[in-house]
């Protein structure tokens, strides 16, 4: 366990990378709990249930983000059908809806996980695809263009959805529907309609973050578990809704689990983003950038 | 008093089947309901009477679990100071993540057991001494004279377990700490506005709820004489705890008895009968089913049914 500052360079620049992929796949987390308050814990298994989605359409040579590309419009009918069923059983009751409307997407998380192991069983899948496989050679080092085509969506993604949050007439309501609903209803708009666009849009970009994640690195159906951490460790982190926010805590738990990974082994990575997670609720729970 | 006489007569019940000639699987399905009874019943003293949603059972089980082989192999502890210790351990547990979590709003500290869960689980994985990834095999000591297998015994002590465990949601039910909890679910404003000492109520919650899910988890190595991470930190039990309160009904303790052991059940079945997979899938559309369908659990149906009934 010697440590030695090529290896520490190395650590960071792929942890950069892989920030970058990790704030991807939270953005939809960022719109859907971050915004929309909605305690959405089925978020990673509809990414999962994306990644798949995109090897079922990879199979017939679609390159992988093509197809995730692909897919997001049929996520975001799904997350408008998904959203409408939450409102109509959960939040226009109104009180007790924080116990029902946890257990209700974790039920439907399970349902996700095993649905997958059923169909496609618990072996691991992954895709072909041009760039996958080979690398970039950066100086000495040498980077996984998997690794580098995650990024470029990721940034791209990002930077789509910050603008379309604060430049667009429906991006900017949405925002106002987080911070005062009661305000917006006074104004004329629908707050549910809203919610039901912005919840829809989350759903289609974890269609593209399968889509990421299935280029990454293969997947497995329990692998939603894993990314629950991942994920609202980035968005708690972040400060709610937040897309710079978002951005920055993405990269910080990139680093430090490259740093974990090569400097205590495989083995301690998966405790990194719960730990930081825990870390973020004891000491800063409003996040970096918290409204 | 009626209460009493039920807890012994399924005590006795319990003890008279240990040394009866019964087939001895079912005391291995019987001891996995009886958790299930537990860990749903201490499930419900935090999020059925209180509103918190509890991720975290298996951090909860798994201490308990760890805690007891950790005294085993170190002192070849007897059985109860393992389940004595675990409680302590869970009890710690549940202070912890309550102090950390508590004051924020519900969710956060449902994420939080979440992440207790996983790094609970890395921890283990790196802890040799506990058997590591691979896991720890272990010896079971010889059985007590009057029950035939180690299995019978250890059926009885969860019977006891899941009678203490009952006992306390009861009285933390009748008490005016259940009423505090469910002034804290229906407004945690109000609740400290009227004088409810909210955090306090809420940390007890939490730390009798984690003691009793470790306890019902510390005879689990001796039960399987195996213990490994993977399947000691298996979020299944979250499903399968709050699945069974939730489907029983959480307002009374007698809900989450009802579903434990309907679902308990219908998991030794499925699992005979089908598979593990369709096990978890099975437990999770009841719950969405009944979440959405019947919030109130099958207490509330039965309590819908006898109003109809009787008009």
């Amino acid at each position: 366990m010697d440590f030695s500052l090529d290896l520490l360079t190395e650590a960071v620049l792929f942890g950069v990378l892989l920030g970058c992929f990790y704030a991807a796949v939270s953005i939809g987390l960022s719109v859907s709990f971050g915004l929309l308050d909605v305690p959405h814990v089925a978020h990673p298994a509809l990414m999962v249930l994306g990644a798949y989605c995109t090897w079922l359409v990879g199979r017939y040579g679609v390159d992988p983000i093509v197809a995730g590309i692909c897919l997001m419009p049929v996520f975001f009918l799904l997350g408008i059908g998904v959203y409408r069923f939450y409102y109509e059983t959960f939040e226009k009751r109104g009180s007790e809806a924080g116990v029902r409307g946890l257990a209700f997407f974790f039920g439907v998380a399970f349902i996700i996980e095993v649905g997958l192991i059923l169909v496609f069983g618990v072996d691991q899948r992954m895709v072909e695809a041009a760039y996958i496989g080979k690398s970039l050679a950066v100086g000495e080092y040498r980077i996984p263009w998997r690794l580098v085509v995650a990024f470029g969506v990721a940034l791209s993604l990002t930077a789509i959805l910050t603008l379309y949050l604060s430049k667009t007439f429906t991006g900017r309501a949405i925002k106002a529907v987080a911070q005062d609903e009661p305000a917006l209803r006074l104004m004329g708009a629908n707050p549910v309609r809203i919610k039901q666009w912005a919840f829809g849009i989350a759903t289609a970009v974890a269609a593209l973050s399968g889509a990421m994640l299935i280029v990454v690195g293969p997947v497995e159906p329990s692998m939603d578990r894993i990314y629950i951490g991942r994920t609202f460790c980035v968005v708690v982190l972040a400060g709610l809704g937040s897309m710079t926010g978002t951005l920055v805590a993405g990269l910080i738990l990139g680093v430090t689990e490259s740093i974990v990974l090569t400097q205590f082994g495989a083995s301690w990575a998966p405790a990194v983003a719960f730990s930081l997670l825990l870390i973020v609720l004891g000491i800063r729970p409003q996040g970096l950038f918290g409204r | 008093m009626k209460y009493w006489i039920g807890a012994a007569v399924v005590l006795i019940v319990a003890v008279a089947l240990a040394l009866a000639p019964v087939n001895e699987y079912f005391f291995f399905a019987g001891y996995v309901v009886l958790t299930a009874v537990v860990l749903a019943t201490a499930w419900n003293i935090l999020g059925g009477y209180a509103g918190y949603v509890n991720f975290g059972t298996p951090a909860f089980f798994g201490i308990g679990a760890y805690t007891g082989v950790l005294l085993f192999k170190w002192m070849a502890a007897p059985l109860a100071l393992q389940i004595a210790a675990g409680a302590f351990m869970g009890g710690l547990l549940g202070f912890g993540v309550g102090m950390l979590t508590l004051r924020l709003r519900g969710i956060f500290f449902a994420i939080a057991t979440v992440a207790v869960v996983f790094i609970m689980e890395t921890l283990m994985t790196n802890w040799r001494y506990v058997g590591g990834a691979t896991g720890l095999q272990v010896l079971r000591p010889p059985v007590m004279v009057p029950l035939e297998t180690y299995t019978r015994m250890l059926f009885v002590v969860m019977a006891m377990m899941a009678i203490a465990a009952v006992s306390l949601a009861r009285y933390i039910q009748v008490s005016w700490v259940g009423r505090g909890l469910r002034a804290i679910r229906d407004s945690e404003e109000a609740a400290e506005c009227s004088g409810v000492p909210t955090l306090k109520l809420k940390l007890f919650a939490c730390v009798v709820s984690g003691g009793l899910m470790a306890a019902a988890g510390a005879p689990m190595p001796m039960y399987l004489s195996f213990i490994e991470p993977a399947s000691t930190f298996n979020l299944s039990y979250t499903v399968s705890a709050l699945g069974s309160a939730i489907i029983g009904g959480m307002s009374h303790w007698i809900g989450p008895i009802i579903g434990a052991i309907l679902l308990g059940s219908l998991q030794q079945i499925v699992t005979v009968t089908i598979s593990g997979e369709v096990n978890v899938l099975v437990i999770g559309v009841l719950l969405v089913l009944f979440v959405v369908l019947a919030p109130e659990g099958i207490l509330g149906l039965f309590k819908r049914w006898a109003r109809t009934s009787s008009k």
